[in-house]
């Protein structure tokens, strides 16, 4: 079964649901990062079949398409979560104690930048800056922007996003 | 006048090169060595390794002269303050990332990386920031990858898709984290790999090797309850003398069995032999198939990259290839049952080691169809390299060691045999005998020269008996995949077919000393032919041992002894993605 996954012929499921994406672009150069991008639109991330398919169908070695996938941040390999929670880094973060923030989510959720809690609950990231220096520390959750952080206000934020 | 021309100075001095050339070239043209590391004369130059920086007078920076086209009366320094402290900078920043255990490393003194360094003079490395960790991918019968011993000059990336067509490797991530990796960052055991080799031919460092099978080798022969025996594949004796310092192509056959002798193996045999047993089978095979209709074009299957190759890729045409053996696994399985009950030593004490230029060979040894004998028919396979580190490890002068003879009766091989080593070789083989057999009569101009030669694909026509056989001959795994969709079109006009993984064959094979290039391969193959040209016996079904071996014991080619020994099957290997 392992293997069979592995080879992406993994049932018509996924050949349907990528096959419109197919169609729109058929002919076309250049367009392996677009079908990729509308792929993880679909997905939420690109598995290991969903990969496979698009290697076969547009005639590219798994291995550049795996290259291109690692090379941009934007393509994610591995199911995210519901809500995306991006912690700043930044420079004025980090002088406000952007790294103490990291750390406590880090503990509290039990999973490294780049992770996902098991129960696809959160995924966690960091970010350079968001330009909301002001508010130093600061994170976002999905689209929503906390600021003035402290870590007695984490368990609170985190809490209301199911 | 040719217009193609332009006219180049290169330190002061003219040149005049074809208007396709790169800075590079025009460079070497005048006799400037530039030092190199991603460049590669036969893979298409990336320019990322910066070390080939040369001074182009009314250029901004500093270019590299290996994808540098030129233009005319371009004035070009490589020789200057800013050249040599450019390039000592991009090296100092190469080795303050790179494990400095030379002295320990497998390429000590054959590493590129190395001998820029030295050649560059540099003396200490001011930087020493964070190093790259990454475990090593060893899980494989053929090849060991050092990542942290990697440069990424992307010559493996290269290689195995613009020659090899298998894509295995691609860099991976970036900044930093830039790794060449298989997709998913899977082993090579798990990635479509072909175990050829050819990557750990043009890596410049020892990020990719081939597994090192020496320590086994040398534990059998220091067992005394073990006889050891070793078989030499054709175009080892054309290779190896370039481990121990004689020029390329040097045909050491003499020296190498004397020196094998040396290191303590108890029989030392030639893979020519069985080559010679290969064309029995797979001549009478092919002979068969023609006759009563079987899967045609058939195609050949002593190459075991090739092999994995089709497994993997062309699962739906395994009936084509031939289900004879290759000469190393035809040699194992009569070592171990012939030669046993000839010499009287029970099977399982003997330890049956192979000589090989190819990593694919070791993992065709493991393969669980290559038991014909009841054990595993060849225990050990060392590559050229390995077999050249050995000779030096047991202290043996090969310049100057006497020359000595195989033994008998594994130790005879005829011409035919011999060829098995150049792309050109099985087919010309197997033709001199199917037509002998074929029609009776005496093959008069033993010489297929339309079969010869380093060119990826080369077509025949041979009339045998009244029809047109119809060859193709084709080399390295790019051109065999461009043959196979041919075939799986049915636009393949051939009856036979031989297929070598390696450019050239197996003369510059994945085991096979590095480095190699168009040069280098033109003289080991010239070589392979001098000792063809220059045998007693030239035809596969005249070689004596292979009479005897029919005769006394084996009965006819494709009977039910030879089924069981051998021959083999193929299936689908279910690895990549």
């Amino acid at each position: 079964m392992e293997q069979e996954q592995r080879r992406g012929s993994g049932g018509g499921k996924i050949s349907g649901q990528l096959q419109a994406i197919f169609d729109k672009y058929r002919g076309q150069q250049g367009t392996l990062i677009p079908i990729l991008q509308e792929a993880q639109n679909r997905y939420g991330y690109l598995p290991r079949e969903v990969i496979g398919e698009i290697a076969r169908t547009t005639d590219n070695p798994v291995s550049r398409i795996y290259g291109i996938v690692t090379f941009y941040s934007q393509f994610h390999l591995k199911p995210r979560g519901r809500n995306i929670i991006k912690v700043c880094q930044g420079t004025a973060c980090h002088v406000r104690g952007g790294k103490k923030i990291l750390n406590f989510i880090e503990d509290k959720l039990g999973i490294k930048p780049g992770d996902t809690t098991a129960d696809l609950r959160y995924t966690l990231e960091t970010v350079a800056c968001i330009g909301a220096c002001g508010l130093a520390p600061v994170l976002m959750v999905n689209d929503d922007t906390h600021g003035r952080l402290t870590t007695e206000l984490l368990p609170w934020i985190l809490d209301r996003y199911k | 006048m040719d217009n193609d021309m332009v006219n180049v100075t290169i330190d002061g001095r003219k040149v005049s090169v074809h208007k396709s050339a790169s800075v590079l070239n025009a460079a070497n043209k005048a006799g400037a060595k530039v030092p190199t590391l991603c460049y590669h004369p036969e893979l298409r130059p990336e320019g990322a390794c910066r070390v080939c920086v040369v001074e182009v007078e009314g250029s901004r920076t500093l270019v590299a002269s290996c994808v540098y086209p030129v233009s005319e009366g371009m004035i070009v320094r490589t020789n200057t303050d800013a050249v040599r402290h450019a390039r000592r900078s991009v090296v100092e920043l190469m080795l303050a990332n790179h494990p400095p255990d030379c002295l320990v490393c497998v390429r000590n003194k054959n590493c590129e990386l190395q001998k820029v360094a030295a050649e560059l003079g540099l003396r200490e490395i001011r930087f020493d920031g964070e190093k790259k960790k990454h475990p090593l991918d060893a899980n494989n019968p053929s090849l060991v990858r050092d990542n942290e011993k990697c440069i990424l000059c992307g010559r493996c990336v290269r290689v195995c898709s613009e020659r090899q067509g298998v894509h295995v490797y691609s860099f991976t991530r970036r900044g930093f984290g830039t790794v060449v990796s298989p997709a998913f960052d899977a082993g090579l055991d798990e990635a479509a790999c072909t175990y050829c080799g050819q990557c750990s031919v043009v890596c410049p460092t020892a990020a990719i090797t081939e597994k090192d099978d020496a320590e086994a080798v040398w534990k059998a022969i220091s067992d005394p309850t073990k006889h050891v025996i070793i078989q030499t594949a054709p175009s080892v004796r054309v290779a190896l003398g370039e481990t121990q310092g004689l020029a390329p192509g040097a045909i050491v056959t003499g020296k190498m069995v004397a020196a094998l002798r040396r290191m303590g193996f108890d029989k030392v045999f030639d893979t020519n032999f069985s080559a010679d047993l290969t064309i029995m089978e797979e001549g009478s095979e092919f002979i068969h198939r023609l006759k009563n209709g079987g899967k045609l074009p058939m195609v050949t299957s002593c190459s075991p990259g090739w092999v994995n190759l089709a497994e993997m890729f062309y699962p739906d045409l395994l009936e084509h290839l031939s289900t004879a053996k290759s000469p190393q696994q035809m040699f194992g399985a009569v070592a171990k049952t012939y030669y046993a009950e000839k010499s009287g030593i029970d099977p399982k004490n003997i330890v049956s080691v192979s000589a090989m230029p190819c990593t694919a060979k070791k993992a065709e040894a493991v393969r669980p169809q290559m038991r014909s004998s009841g054990y595993q028919d060849v225990d050990i396979v060392i590559t050229t390299r390995e077999l050249g580190r050995m000779i030096k490890e047991a202290g043996i002068d090969f310049a100057q060691i006497e020359e000595e003879e195989f033994d008998a009766p594994m130790g005879i091989g005829s011409g035919a045999g011999a060829i098995f080593g150049a792309t050109g070789g099985v087919m010309e083989a197997a033709l001199r005998t199917a037509y002998e057999l074929l029609t009776g009569e005496e093959l008069k101009n033993l010489d297929f020269n339309d079969v010869r030669g380093l060119k990826g694909l080369k077509e025949a026509s041979v009339n045998i008996a009244g029809v047109e056989v119809k060859v193709a001959v084709v080399n390295t795994l790019g051109e065999a995949r461009q043959m196979m969709e041919r075939v799986r079109a049915k636009e393949a006009p051939y009856h036979f077919i031989e297929i070598m993984a390696c450019p050239g064959g197996c003369i510059s094979g994945g085991g096979q000393p590095a480095p190699v290039d168009g040069e280098i391969r033109m003289k080991r193959q010239a070589s392979i032919y001098e000792i063809d040209r220059c045998s007693a016996v030239r035809k596969s079904h005249e070689n004596p041992a292979v009479k005897t071996l029919y005769a006394e014991w084996l009965g006819q080619p494709l009977g039910e002894k030879a089924h069981k020994l051998l021959h083999t099957h193929y299936h689908a290997q279910h690895r990549g993605i």
